[in-house]
């Protein structure tokens, strides 16, 4: 790791002065301080996000949703009952997520935000496309965990967080934060269109910090869950994940959201294959219809075909936990 | 608008609360918890092995949580209670997990036991009465190339038994 200057923010403001003068936001520092040791992030200042106030827990106030402040350690979000009942999903999700030790450090914004795991983006000495060179390893090397859909012609990675897809299936939105002021954005927003070709994950903009998710009163009242097929039983990134989440009404998926996760760039989600859902009682032979419109346009590498049927029956065995839950 | 100085690239005075002791340190903002402990307080419980975060060696407590400690920060600790496998003895007696370590043989070459060892204290602190599945949750952020796994887990359910028969 490169020498770094260390400052700790009191507040969201300072802070985000701090990263407008070229300073890195640290909060739990699972995923940057690996990267900084793998020499892929060198900066030249920290800034602490962990003793500014007001970021750390979760609230729920009736009618107006749940609100996640972004310092809160994910450990805090798996463990509690109380928040399980509003929002089992993110329990599902983060039960599989990483290991204790990084659950305990690793915050919800960090998550949210952590770069992609491709070993070719992950190694120093690869000038891939996505740290602005030319070509893209994966697409003709070694990309069993690369993506099958969704790509742009410069980088085949694909979005490794358990927790979006499990929170954009309950709508979330996330609230951004500068010295300009505050906006709030759908989760889904928040990872860049990889048909826009930009070299950046995220679409945050300069300044900015990640303070707070937000899941509204429609999203609370989907019964949502998440599944996870991984290439051990712990420790492990998805190879594909699958978040669904509908309105369950006589018997009927009303509403729903299929998210996948480690199969695009960008948390997965097809409209199409929601509204041929929408309105059905589930039937195996719906969920294929809709696993069928979710991949339609999947376009496996040499060695990540398997993706494609893995995530169809990830995303029959989810509707189907939820239709009979 | 109070402004905070920053601190580095050189060494900066830290302290740090080390098992119960309030220890200075001089180090440079990119030290990680477990270098410092090791190469400036002179513990070397924690392992360094991998030191990206991946094999649990050098798992230690903060604020009575398991983290890694190659994945820390000392600068980002000041002010918080750390927790090493040397602080778990009381006036030369063993934790009842080092004890239950040593009677179930829950270690071969004993690289990553000061690690597993950290884990199962944090869990049976939270939770003093675990399923074997609790405690294999509870450690499967700990590799164990010598594969003592059963036997890590029988440790740990035991130091659990014992533990509710103390008064």
């Amino acid at each position: 790791m490169k020498p770094f200057t260390y400052v700790r923010a009191t507040s969201v403001a300072e802070a985000s002065r701090m990263v407008v003068a070229g300073s890195a936001p640290l909060a739990g520092g699972t995923d940057l301080l690996g990267l900084m040791k793998g020499g892929i992030a060198s900066p030249a200042r920290l800034v602490d996000l962990g003793g500014i106030d007001g970021l750390n827990g979760w609230s729920r106030e009736r009618g107006a949703g749940l609100r996640i402040g972004a310092l809160t350690p994910l450990v805090d979000l798996e463990t509690s009952d109380q928040l399980a009942r509003h929002l089992p999903i993110v329990r599902e999700a983060l039960r599989d997520t990483a290991t204790l030790q990084l659950r305990n450090a690793g915050t919800v914004g960090g998550n949210l935000l952590q770069r992609n795991r491709c070993w070719y983006f992950r190694d120093a000495a690869i000038q891939c496309w996505l740290k602005g060179g030319t070509q893209c390893f994966a697409k003709e090397g070694e990309n069993e965990h690369h993506a099958i859909i969704g790509t742009a012609r410069g980088c085949n990675r694909v979005a490794p967080s358990d927790l979006a897809p499990a929170l954009i299936a309950h709508d979330a939105r996330v609230t951004l934060t500068s010295t300009r002021g505050t906006r709030s954005v759908l989760l889904a927003d928040l990872f860049t269109d990889p048909a826009l070709h930009s070299r950046e994950e995220h679409t945050l903009r300069r300044g900015e910090i990640l303070t707070e998710v937000q899941v509204p009163e429609s999203g609370l009242q989907r019964r949502g869950t998440y599944l996870k097929a991984m290439e051990r039983k712990t420790w492990s990134f998805a190879l594909v994940s699958v978040a669904v989440a509908a309105r369950i009404r006589g018997g009927k998926l009303r509403d729903p959201r299929i998210v996948l996760g480690g199969v695009a760039p960008v948390p997965w989600r097809v409209e199409a294959a929601e509204a041929e859902i929408d309105g059905h009682p589930f039937s195996d032979d719906l969920a294929r219809r809709a696993a069928d419109l979710l991949l339609a346009d999947a376009a496996p590498l040499a060695k990540n075909g398997y993706k494609v049927p893995l995530a169809k029956e990830l995303v029959r065995r989810a509707l189907a936990r939820i239709a009979a839950a | 608008m109070p402004t905070v100085r920053p601190s580095g690239p050189g060494a900066v005075d830290v302290e740090l609360d080390v098992n119960g002791i309030r220890t200075p340190l001089h180090v440079a903002p990119h030290t990680t918890l477990l270098d410092a402990l090791r190469e400036d307080v002179g513990l070397l419980g924690a392992k360094k092995v991998c030191d990206e975060g991946t094999c649990g060696a050098c798992t230690l407590l903060v604020d009575g949580r398991a983290v890694y400690a190659c994945m820390t920060l000392a600068v980002a600790c000041a002010g918080r209670s750390v927790e090493t496998v040397e602080g778990l003895a009381r006036d030369g007696e063993l934790h009842p997990v080092q004890e239950a370590f040593i009677a179930h043989d829950a270690f071969q070459c004993g690289f990553c036991t000061p690690g597993q060892i950290m884990s199962v204290v944090a869990l049976l602190r939270a939770t003093p009465s675990p399923s074997a599945d609790e405690v294999m949750r509870a450690v499967s952020g700990n590799l164990c190339r010598c594969g003592a796994y059963p036997n890590i887990v029988e440790a740990a359910l035991a130091a659990a038994r014992k533990g509710k028969e103390r008064p």
